[in-house]
């Protein structure tokens, strides 16, 4: 039904032996402008930063300047979250155009995007706003992943979503819809254990199972975050994913149980509100790799 | 209407019920839970106008700058991914927003802090060199017909008010009490290395700088700066212009062989 993608064959392989394709096996940190400087002069033991493509698609100045440095001495992820995969108006060939010079630019080893959309009509609304999975909506994420993997020429990891509604008009489940997704187009996973906790709690569904049922063996980085809780009109626990705390102890075992699935793969430290010192961010990168230590541990037995 | 058109119109606007066809497992109204999108996209992007406008959110109070955001928001949401953009159109909404009326400079300080942003973010280029200045000032005969360069990240801001005190007074330099609001001000919006400065201009320093802009050469920049402000002294403005960076490249024209 599909055209085979050319990018489809890179799930079954083995992964890439070049680093320059691959982020390590270790944790990351999301890039914060606050942390530049003390990145540069303290130089942390960090396996990869992933930065948000947008905030970079600027001229000059010192994001560009930091961003420079800090990648001549760390692997780097970029991470859109403007691209509106799963807007049903085409792609901005202009966006495309831009991420493209900032994937050239800065050479990372890894880029993802959102199963989610975010502009319509002229708009963008900074949330990564929910779709209904049914065929009418896989055709057009795959339309679109298919077309920005072709303009960018690279592999994308689709990001799993959290979500805080349902739609009357799906047809099949989250897991299954993803699956075929990255049968279709090729794409890599983005496996964010806190977005599959919180869509977990919000629809009453078993995160372990919704990971279980994914197609594990495309995953190529994992997101961390922490969450906020509110309730529902009913008065049911309602998650919120606000990147703006600590990684909940529940986080925490659900990223153990995937790593038991996938052993050792890059983890980033996703906090983007309320944003600590580093050196907080850097204790949770160290637990990380302490599961990543474990999973390795499992692998060799 | 597609349902992602209907979705985007509840989100801006609270008085459009929540789409249909939304569900929850426990069929709680999904009203609620909708509620969430609608709160993640407007507090986000009023917390990206506070972060780019920290001195117009001090000067009216952080209740009375939310609530403004939120307007502004509502009737005027990004049209671009890169949020570094968003709140070009603050200044001008703020001039018609009738509750700040009564803070008549309000506008400009938003201008200003604008084009702080803009200014971090510009194209990189080198400031002229001691040498560079030093050969084209050699023969002062042809000094009115340098061509002068400005800095990517230069941008001048003309006010009927004391914008320039205003702003630093809320850097914690000089006293806001001793700040006279209504005298006007001159901005020059520059960044030197990763830092962004705002430095007051004499006046006649934004009519040499719109004609360096417009391609004129520093003979007629500076006639038309003259023209506007008789007592206008080109060599102490050069000298402020080149000592903060604000110049990047001086040409001659090419002489053509006889």
């Amino acid at each position: 039904m599909t055209m085979p993608s050319p990018f489809a064959s890179s799930i079954s392989s083995a992964p890439n032996p070049q680093p320059r394709h691959r982020l390590p096996n270790r944790a990351g940190l999301g890039l914060k402008s606050q942390h530049f400087a003390e990145i540069l002069a303290t130089r942390p033991n960090l396996g990869f930063f992933e930065i948000h493509a947008e905030n970079y698609l600027v001229a000059g100045g010192p994001f560009h300047h930091y961003l420079r440095r800090i990648r001549d001495h760390y692997p780097l992820s970029i991470h859109g979250v403007g691209l509106s995969i799963g807007a049903d108006e085409p792609l901005d060939i202009a966006h495309l155009d831009r991420l493209a010079a900032l994937l050239d630019r800065y050479q990372p080893q890894s880029f993802s995007e959102h199963l989610a959309w975010s502009t319509n009509n002229g708009q963008f609304f900074n949330d990564l706003l929910p779709l209904p999975y049914n065929l009418p909506t896989l055709t057009r994420v795959c339309d679109h992943l298919d077309q920005a993997q072709n303009h960018l020429q690279r592999r994308i990891l689709l990001e799993n979503p959290a979500t805080y509604v349902e739609f009357a008009a799906s047809t099949m489940d989250e897991a299954t819809f993803i699956t075929e997704i990255v049968h279709r187009t090729g794409c890599g996973l983005l496996l964010d254990v806190n977005n599959a906790y919180v869509s977990g709690v919000n629809h009453h569904r078993d995160p372990r199972a919704s990971i279980a049922a994914l197609p594990l063996a495309a995953v190529g980085e994992i997101h961390l975050a922490g969450f906020a809780e509110d309730q529902d009109a009913t008065g049911a626990k309602l998650l919120i994913d606000t990147h703006g705390a600590p990684i909940a102890a529940a986080v925490w075992n659900l990223y153990a149980f995937a790593l038991e699935r996938l052993g050792p793969t890059p983890t980033l430290i996703e906090r983007d509100n309320h944003i600590p010192a580093l050196a907080v961010l850097l204790a949770e990168a160290q637990c990380a790799e302490r599961w990543l230590g474990y999973a390795q541990q499992d692998r060799a037995v | 209407m597609s349902d992602q058109r209907l979705f985007a119109a509840a989100l801006l606007n609270p008085d459009v019920p929540c789409p249909d066809g939304l569900t929850a497992w426990n069929d709680s109204d999904p009203t609620r839970r909708f509620a969430v999108y609608r709160n993640n996209v407007i507090v986000s992007l009023i917390d990206a106008l506070a972060d780019t406008f920290p001195v117009t959110q001090e000067l009216v109070g952080e209740e009375f700058f939310r609530a403004m955001a939120g307007v502004f928001v509502r009737q005027a949401p990004p049209t671009s991914a890169q949020l570094v953009e968003y709140g070009e159109g603050l200044p001008t909404f703020i001039t018609q927003f009738e509750p700040a009326s009564t803070v008549p400079y309000l506008a400009d300080v938003a201008r200003l802090e604008m084009l702080r942003i803009r200014a971090f973010h510009a194209a990189d280029a080198d400031p002229l060199t001691p040498e560079q200045i030093t050969q084209a000032l050699a023969d002062p005969t042809r000094l009115p017909l340098l061509q002068v360069g400005c800095h990517p990240s230069l941008n001048v801001l003309n006010s009927r008010y004391a914008i320039v005190s205003l702003w630093a007074a809320h850097q914690g330099i000089g006293d806001l009490a001793s700040v006279n609001p209504a005298l006007p001000e001159i901005a020059l919006v520059i960044r030197v290395g990763l830092e962004v400065q705002v430095i007051a201009l004499p006046p006649g320093g934004d009519v040499l700088i719109a004609g360096f802009a417009a391609g004129l050469p520093l003979g007629e920049a500076a006639g038309l700066a003259i023209a506007t402000h008789p007592d206008f002294d080109l060599t102490a403005h050069l000298a402020l212009l080149l000592r903060c960076g604000a110049l990047s490249s001086f040409s001659l024209p090419t002489e053509v062989p006889s």
